[in-house]
């Protein structure tokens, strides 16, 4: 019967009948969308929020600076720690992977980590430094303004 | 010199409100000798951004460090051809830049349609002057290129080193023409809604600024793929960063757009569509802009500080709010003159390659923006990483590839049976046997890859048909040569050859994309001298170290001042197939407090990966050597306190001998990918397809000069 009742509907109705389904279709995926991007996304905290909230085995997008005299190569790993901008609680990441050239202790860097008991776990090539060109110190000197 | 530029700005600033009243005056009372004077503002500000440009130019190439930007971005050590890219490496060069693109695209686009649909160009000259004085302002209010520091410092901070990479010469300008080149027709198309002429004209006065503003895009994309290949250190040439994906979005609704004017040309169908697409192809553009220059969200390319913030959004906002406004109060004459007949058509297929195109930027749009999105919501930032982006556009990439493939081969209107028989027999069949080899080959586990290479030998098969049926007509009506006849063919309808074999391009593309992400081998290893690892089915052994000091001019000449490196040989099964050298270049940190030797070192380092590209594979490589053992830090030391200011070189020699002699375990990255170099010949392939496409035929040009003879005879007449 469907097919004979598809072939008979009026031509405007047909269309009706197709934007709905293409309509419903797209609000179905774009939900799916949107939920799985809340469900997957890794909440960007600094360190002290960190270790306040961190749930072991969530991922977790940290924002710091490289602690000074943290960095030690472990194996094929790497060994820092990260703190907020403006020091404080310092938290332990072991990382593998890449690491981007600009990476260095004072540094402000993004990882994305788990937290496992104490240490936590940086997430292969998750790593990013920001832009240097960013937090670059202004020339000494008397600046004159336009 | 800094005065000239800073009387420039001002000067371009009067220009774009002057010529933004005179055509928008012009526009409304018909006026043309106004809307003409507002066209030739336009030329004016190209003249006078051209002069600031030339200036700031300048006081790069003179190392004029009274220069705040040229302080900030450049330096006495950085080679000449990396000081002439820095202009724009900065912010506030960078403003100059979108600008002066923008006032020179602006000129000719509208030089072009001078004698043609005026009152559109009148309020598209506007719009584009307002961009102008937009960009402009903000130079003057927020972020000048022209302020200066007095005294002027002795020498600069340096461009930064990842910068310092022959595409940063072209990558920027290409991108920025494609940006600027998206707000020509996004201005045109607002000018045919505001003078309610929404004909054919309008599509046809733009097209080739759509298309080239989509090719400009597409290799600045492609060449900043090409430069995280080779410079970044990490191996992979896209990341999903915010920067990336904020060029790929006009992109895709480029293409979208590229494909639905065909049918609104064709058969008057999809106006509405089209003009919103043009509108977001626009905003997109500009919300690329401001999310580079506005620091946003985490990239590794956050170049600036917050400043440009608030601006942006209000532009942004005004920009939506117009677009929506001048669509829906111009629905009425947007009407759709045809409907679609069939779901197996052309014009379906066209449809089909839009909601796939438009799917791809609202998740790639989503992903980018979800930082703030989830903030809004939520109360705290998060954002999707990768896997997220790669779950829904790997599909979508699919099913575009395989589009492409149809769309070039089935009829207008309504497919017949006959009809998709004749036509989808030899690319069914491409596509079948290269499943059954893939399959025979034993790589059945990769289904991503397997679907794409099919679908890519699928749009072979289809391309390769077009080309050869119209070849075989061409010779059996003129009884031409091959070559000639393949000639002839393109030339006589560029626009669509010239697409196909973009279509062919795209689709060697994904097929290096393909392979390389799904049979890529990559090892991190720490490795002394002597010893060996397995990548994939190669051995790579770590043969001996290299340290040079390189003062002034180093292999690469990009002006570092150590390299510490490593010979590599690089064998599979025992032969020798390579041998690579990676190194590590160290640059000046311009900080005297790191002391004589170790400012010498103290700025960033950054990685020369070396690599073996072949059509088959690339064996790429990447080294971070170690320079902080003990005993060459004791070399640091004794020289920081021993050496005089200028002799501090003596002392990096000797570190380069000590790690010669007893070289540290160093850390490697290496990675075996195939295919990758299909990659940029695909991008290649795709360049040239659409120079094909966009260069003038030489029926228009025959008809421009027929057109001009015609004008002139009835000039004639007029004044007889």
């Amino acid at each position: 019967m469907g097919l004979e009742y598809w072939v008979a509907m009026n031509p405007s109705r047909k269309r009706t009948v197709r934007l709905i389904v293409a309509l419903s279709a797209a609000v179905l995926l774009a939900s799916a969308l949107i939920y799985t991007s809340f469900s997957a996304a890794s909440p960007a905290l600094s360190p002290t929020q960190l270790v306040r909230q961190a749930q072991p085995g969530r991922s977790y997008q940290v924002t710091g600076t490289v602690v000074h005299g943290s960095v030690r190569h472990e194996g094929n790993g790497l060994d820092f720690s990260v703190a907020d901008r403006a020091g404080g609680t310092a938290i332990p990441v072991a990382y593998t992977g890449t690491v981007p050239d600009p990476f260095r202790e004072g540094r402000e860097v993004i990882v994305t980590v788990q937290k496992q008991g104490a240490r936590y776990v940086g997430e292969r090539d998750s790593l990013i430094t920001k832009c240097p060109s960013k937090y670059k110190t202004a020339p000494a000197g008397e600046k004159q303004n336009y | 010199m800094a005065d000239l530029g800073r009387i420039c700005l001002p000067l371009a600033l009067l220009i774009c409100v002057y010529g933004i009243g005179a055509s928008i005056y012009g526009a409304r009372t018909g006026r043309i000798e106004f809307s003409d004077s507002g066209r030739r503002s336009v030329y004016a500000l190209a003249i006078v951004l051209t002069v600031a440009f030339g200036v700031l130019e300048l006081a790069f190439l003179r190392n004029d460090f009274a220069f705040n930007t040229v302080a900030d971005t450049s330096s006495r050590t950085t080679p000449t051809f990396y000081r002439a890219a820095a202009v724009w490496s900065s912010q506030e060069g960078s403003l100059l830049l979108w600008a002066w693109l923008l006032s020179l695209w602006s000129s000719l686009a509208l030089f072009l349609v001078r004698r043609r649909m005026r009152d559109v160009a009148a309020y598209a000259t506007a719009i584009l002057l307002g961009f102008g004085a937009f960009f402009i302002s903000l130079m003057i209010f927020y972020a000048s290129p022209f302020s200066t520091t007095n005294p002027a410092p002795a020498e600069g901070v340096g461009l930064d080193p990842l910068l310092r990479f022959p595409t940063m010469m072209i990558h920027p300008p290409m991108l920025y023409s494609g940006y600027t080149l998206c707000t020509i027709p996004l201005a045109f198309g607002m000018g045919a809604l505001l003078a309610r002429r929404v004909d054919a004209d309008w599509i046809k006065a733009i097209r080739r600024f759509a298309f080239a503003a989509w090719l400009f895009l597409g290799i600045g994309i492609l060449l900043g793929a090409r430069w995280s290949y080779s410079e970044l250190g990490w191996g992979g040439y896209w990341g999903w960063d915010a920067v990336e994906n904020a060029s790929l979005m006009p992109w895709l609704t480029g293409t979208a757009f590229l494909h639905s004017l065909m049918i609104q040309e064709k058969r008057g169908m999809l106006k509405v569509w089209n003009v919103s697409l043009v509108l977001a192809t626009g905003t997109l553009a500009i919300m690329g802009t401001f999310l580079v220059r506005s620091g946003i969200l985490n990239s590794i390319h956050a170049f600036g500080g917050a400043t440009l913030g608030v601006p942006f959004v209000v532009l942004i906002g005004i920009l939506i709010a117009a677009s929506i406004y001048l669509v829906v109060s111009r629905r009425d004459m947007l009407r759709s003159q045809h409907r679609l007949d069939s779901l197996l058509s052309r014009e379906a297929i066209f449809l089909g390659n839009n909601i796939v195109l438009v799917a791809l930027c609202f998740v790639i749009f989503w992903g980018t923006y979800f930082p703030l999105i989830s903030e809004a919501f939520t109360g705290t930032e998060a954002s999707v990483g990768p896997p997220w982006f790669d779950r829904y556009t790997v599909p979508l990439a699919l099913l575009l590839v395989l589009l492409s493939g149809i769309g070039p081969v089935i009829a207008w209107r309504r497919a017949t049976f006959a009809n998709a028989r004749r036509n989808f027999a030899v690319p069914l069949l491409s596509a079948l046997v290269t499943l059954v080899v893939l399959l025979a080959a034993g790589v059945a586990h990769k289904a991503f890859a397997i679907a794409m290479f099919c679908c890519a030998a699928f749009v072979l098969g289809s391309i390769s048909q077009e080309f050869f049926r119209g070849t075989r007509a061409r010779r059996a009506m003129a009884g031409e040569a091959l070559p000639v006849a393949l000639v002839a063919l393109v030339r006589r309808n560029r626009r669509r050859y010239g697409g196909y074999v973009v279509h062919l391009g795209i689709a060697v593309l994904f097929v290096g994309v393909a392979a390389s992400s799904s049979f890529q081998h990559a090892v991190e290893q720490r490795l002394s001298v002597g010893g060996s690892t397995h990548v994939g089915k190669y051995t790579v052994r770590y043969v001996r170290p290299t340290a040079t000091i390189t003062p002034k001019n180093d292999a690469v000449h990009t002006g570092s001042t150590l390299n510490i490196g490593a010979v590599l040989d690089v064998s599979k099964g025992g032969r020798h197939v390579a041998t690579l050298s990676p190194s590590e270049g160290f640059y000046d940190s311009g900080e005297p407090a790191q002391g004589t030797v170790g400012h010498l070192i103290g700025g960033q380092a950054v990685s020369h990966i070396s690599m073996s590209a072949g059509v088959t594979r690339d064996v790429w490589t990447a080294i971070a050597p170690d320079i902080s053992t003990p005993a060459l830090q004791r070399i640091v030391s004794i020289g920081n306190r021993t050496l005089p200011a200028d002799e501090g070189v003596v002392a990096l020699g000797v570190l380069a001998r000590e790690y010669l002699k007893h070289p540290p375990a160093a850390q490697f990255h290496f990675i075996v990918s195939p295919l990758v170099m299909w990659i940029w010949i695909g991008g290649l392939i795709v360049l040239g397809g659409g120079l094909i496409a966009i260069w003038p035929t030489p029926s228009a040009v025959r008809r421009r000069v027929a057109m001009r003879s015609r004008a002139r005879a009835a000039h004639g007449l007029a004044r007889a």
